[in-house]
């Protein structure tokens, strides 16, 4: 590092824009960026040469009345590869997926009506987590809209609050700056969905094509450069703190700024917490990382925001989750809080050091400032602050302990599957049980590692985010680790990997139950299992086995390879023969107990400091002292 | 402090909002406070001096940090261009009334006389009734209200507040360019 301080904060930061290619914010074009000269083309020829002219390889969706006339040309390009799913709903995670581990544009098509409203969850989902999308549906023709058409809907409006934009195109003319727009918008400042819903008329349209178009965006300037008055105090909070810590979040994986951190990190030599969005930001095996905070977080990364006197926010957003009862969340810290979206600072908590900016270009910047000050007037020692967590990351590590019916121990099976494929393979889980102990149990080395649905917490994510990822990143193992309960959500997709050798690997964790919610009513509810029971390995009563779905033969049926392992001895050679199978889909049904629960936890609406570690018993703050 | 009692210190607060004139700009403006929980108290749209550009006056209940929260979450909104706030000591802020009053022939001239007091305009006379026209600060009408109320309003037509800034500056003089 030492050589780098001496070079000035702007040539830095010059540097990191420059290396953050393809999906810089201040790029104002997405793709390769050729010129077409004017060209007659019908509306949806304009599209698909849009796409192309955009860089899209990948498109999921399914085609219907109101989007046909786009499907057409659709066949003749080729440089689109289009996926036929299952459901829109698939089309869309996969969508998703794809645009989480390759941080391009996902793409997906659906038709008017209900194939637009069919991509509700995923635009919802996107929209929490900020993935970068861009939704095109059909329209009814410009001339019956509104007036209850055949498979007419208002998605533009149904979409609004759950998208970073959206557009209604009923001009074919329009088509190819819309479209650079709703990619120039989806990629940068804080990225989202965009939907761009077309009219069948606009599709039919005669018109023409050029390249590139003159993009109108004049509400629309991220700041990508944090201030850098700001940044010298946000330094100075830092030199000065004794008990500070690095809160990060999914922001920075977004920003492609996690090598940019590590460094960051190691000068200062801080704790660091990633949240759940952010797990694989920075490497769990670093000494530094105390892992995840919030509701299922380690005691020690839940204690280090507790006790910290200062945060230093980088991508995060102070959601309910990590907070817990917001009045008496890291109640004696200050705060530095960078973001891209202004909208995000003092939101839920104050900031006394906010900066707007891109992570990539603040984070070298707040190193060399950091170096700086330590130059002239040396740094605080963290020896006592280090000595406390240590003493609790010892203390009170994530664990778990052999269910008492002797059945299978969830966690083992996701330690194994992680021991077995290893940091580059990718992982996707759905919501719930399996989500918590997939972020605990799995070791994340590199970003774009791990998906997830975290804000949204829609179940049924995985199988579709795993298909989109493993599109984006075929030459890597995937595996969905889902839910009995979320795999029947989406499992149709099975069909569209078989069929298109998308050789995924899911992992269900078969505890036979809504595992969260059951989890929630053995602990509030006094165990009264009010409609948790899915019997998909047991019944509700417990022992007699019946599979319903029988997921063996459900992916036998899908064309992909079953197996299944009820005995923890099995479990190694299961995962191996899984882990042998490339050339389609491997679907493994764990069967496991259903008692286990997730641990540690922050029971909803109470402080932070109540966490437990195991049910009912609290961690000793004191006793090191 | 984002735990300060939001209730307490709110206050009515007018935004002038500068946005592109495109189809369901209004629908965004409006659903993103429905969405957000913010209350709205009145909104007044029409066209700027710029082609293509509208605005929008809106005025909201709020202390400081939800008002910043508000005008965040409005920028982030992509055909909203510029945001400015109008506080009342350095803007005109009018609001235009139309309300029709009962008159007969005993309360004619009381109402005649009220409605000139408060320098306010006959615009429609019938045998029973009479409507007004007015226009100023929402202080000045709610008290005109008051003293018409009285001799019994039939109807009562409100527009939202429309603002503008004193002195020579226009919001859009770096707003395009």
């Amino acid at each position: 590092m030492s050589n780098l301080t001496a070079t000035s904060p702007a040539l830095l930061g010059s540097k990191a824009t420059s290396s953050a290619a393809g999906t810089s914010a201040d790029q104002r074009l997405y793709g390769p960026g050729r010129t077409v000269e004017p060209v007659a083309v019908t509306g949806s020829q304009s599209i698909i040469r849009s796409l192309e002219e955009l860089g899209v390889t990948d498109v999921f969706g399914i085609p219907g009345g109101a989007i046909l006339p786009t499907y057409d040309p659709l066949m003749d390009s080729e440089q689109i590869n289009h996926i036929l799913v299952r459901h829109e709903q698939g089309g869309g995670h996969a969508a998703q997926g794809y645009a989480m581990v390759t941080g391009q544009v996902g793409v997906c098509f659906a038709t008017s009506g209900p194939g637009a409203t069919n991509l509700v969850t995923p635009l919802a989902d996107a929209h929490m987590d900020s993935v970068p999308m861009v939704a095109i549906t059909g329209q009814v023709n410009a001339s019956v809209i509104g007036t209850d058409a055949f498979q007419e809907a208002d998605i533009v409006g149904i979409s609004t609050p759950i998208t970073k934009h959206s557009y209604l195109v009923t001009d074919a003319d329009q088509i190819p700056r819309v479209m650079a727009e709703a990619f120039h918008l989806a990629s940068s400042g804080r990225p989202g969905p965009v939907l761009v819903d077309i009219t069948k008329s606009a599709q039919a349209a005669q018109t023409t094509f050029s390249w590139p178009p003159k993009i109108e965006l004049n509400g629309y300037r991220p700041v990508t450069r944090g201030h850098s008055k700001q940044i010298r105090e946000a330094a100075k909070l830092i030199q000065g703190a004794s008990r500070p810590v690095f809160y990060i979040g999914g922001g920075m994986i977004k920003a492609e700024a996690s090598a940019e951190f590590h460094a960051l990190a190691e000068t200062v030599g801080a704790p660091v917490v990633n949240t759940l969005m952010a797990r694989g930001a920075f490497p769990d095996s670093h000494q530094q990382n105390l892992g995840m905070p919030g509701m299922h977080g380690t005691v020690s990364a839940v204690a280090a925001l507790q006790r910290s006197d200062l945060l230093i926010t980088l991508g995060a957003r102070f959601d309910d989750r990590v907070t817990g009862q917001l009045e008496s969340f890291a109640p004696d810290a200050k705060v530095i809080h960078a973001d891209i979206d202004p909208a995000e600072i003092s939101k839920n908590r104050a900031a006394d050091v906010p900066i707007v900016g891109s992570l990539k270009e603040i984070v070298p910047e707040l190193t060399t400032a950091f170096d700086a000050l330590v130059a002239k007037h040396g740094r605080t020692d963290l020896t006592a602050w280090w000595k406390q967590l240590n003493h609790f990351r010892k203390t009170y590590p994530l664990g778990y302990t052999a269910p008492e019916d002797g059945q299978i121990a969830p966690q083992q099976v996701i330690e194994k599957i992680n021991q077995a494929a290893g940091p580059e393979a990718v992982y996707v889980a759905g919501v719930g049980q399996h989500q918590m102990w997939s972020s605990q149990f799995v070791k994340y080395e590199r970003p774009r590692q791990w998906l997830n649905s975290g804000g949204l917490g829609t179940m049924g994510y995985a199988v579709p985010a795993a298909m989109g990822a493993q599109v984006g990143n075929p030459d890597r193992v995937v595996w969905a680790i889902d839910g009995d309960g979320c795999f029947q959500m989406t499992n149709q997709e099975l069909a569209t990997c078989a069929i298109n050798k998308i050789p995924i690997k899911v992992a269900i964790i078969n505890n036979s139950s809504l595992g969260m919610v059951r989890q929630w009513q053995t602990l509030f509810y006094e165990s009264r299992y009010s409609n948790t029971h899915l019997n998909t390995s047991q019944t509700a009563a417990g022992g007699e086995v019946v599979r319903i779905p029988d997921f063996l033969k459900l992916a036998e049926a899908y064309g992909c390879a079953g197996l299944r392992c009820d005995k923890p001895e099995d479990i190694d050679a299961v995962i191996a023969e899984a882990m042998s199978i490339n050339d389609r889909p491997v679907v493994v049904d764990f069967v496991v107990s259903r008692d286990s629960m997730v641990w540690p936890m922050v029971p909803a609406g109470v402080s932070n400091s109540d966490i437990q570690f195991a049910h009912n018993l609290t961690p000793e703050w004191d006793e090191e002292e | 402090m984002a735990t300060t009692d939001i209730a307490s210190a709110a206050q009515p607060r007018t935004l002038s909002v500068l946005v592109e004139d495109v189809p369901g700009v209004l629908t965004k403006v409006s659903g993103l406070f429905a969405r957000r929980a913010f209350n709205i108290h009145s909104l007044a749209v029409g066209p700027s001096e710029l082609p293509g550009l509208s605005r929008i006056t809106i005025v909201v209940h709020a202390d400081s940090v939800l008002l910043e929260q508000i005008t965040k979450q409005l920028n982030k909104l992509i055909n909203v261009i510029k945001i400015i706030e109008l506080a009342p000591e350095n803007s005109v802020q009018r609001e235009h009334l139309l309300i029709k009053v009962k008159a007969d022939s005993p309360t004619r001239l009381q109402v005649t006389q009220a409605v000139e007091l408060f320098r306010a305009k006959i615009v429609d006379v019938s045998v029973d009734s009479l409507t007004v026209e007015a226009t100023g600060a929402p202080d000045k009408l709610n008290a005109l209200l008051d003293v018409l109320e009285p001799f019994g309003v039939r109807e009562i037509v409100r527009s939202g507040t429309l603002g503008i800034s004193r002195g020579a500056k226009s919001m859009t003089d770096r707003a395009l360019r």
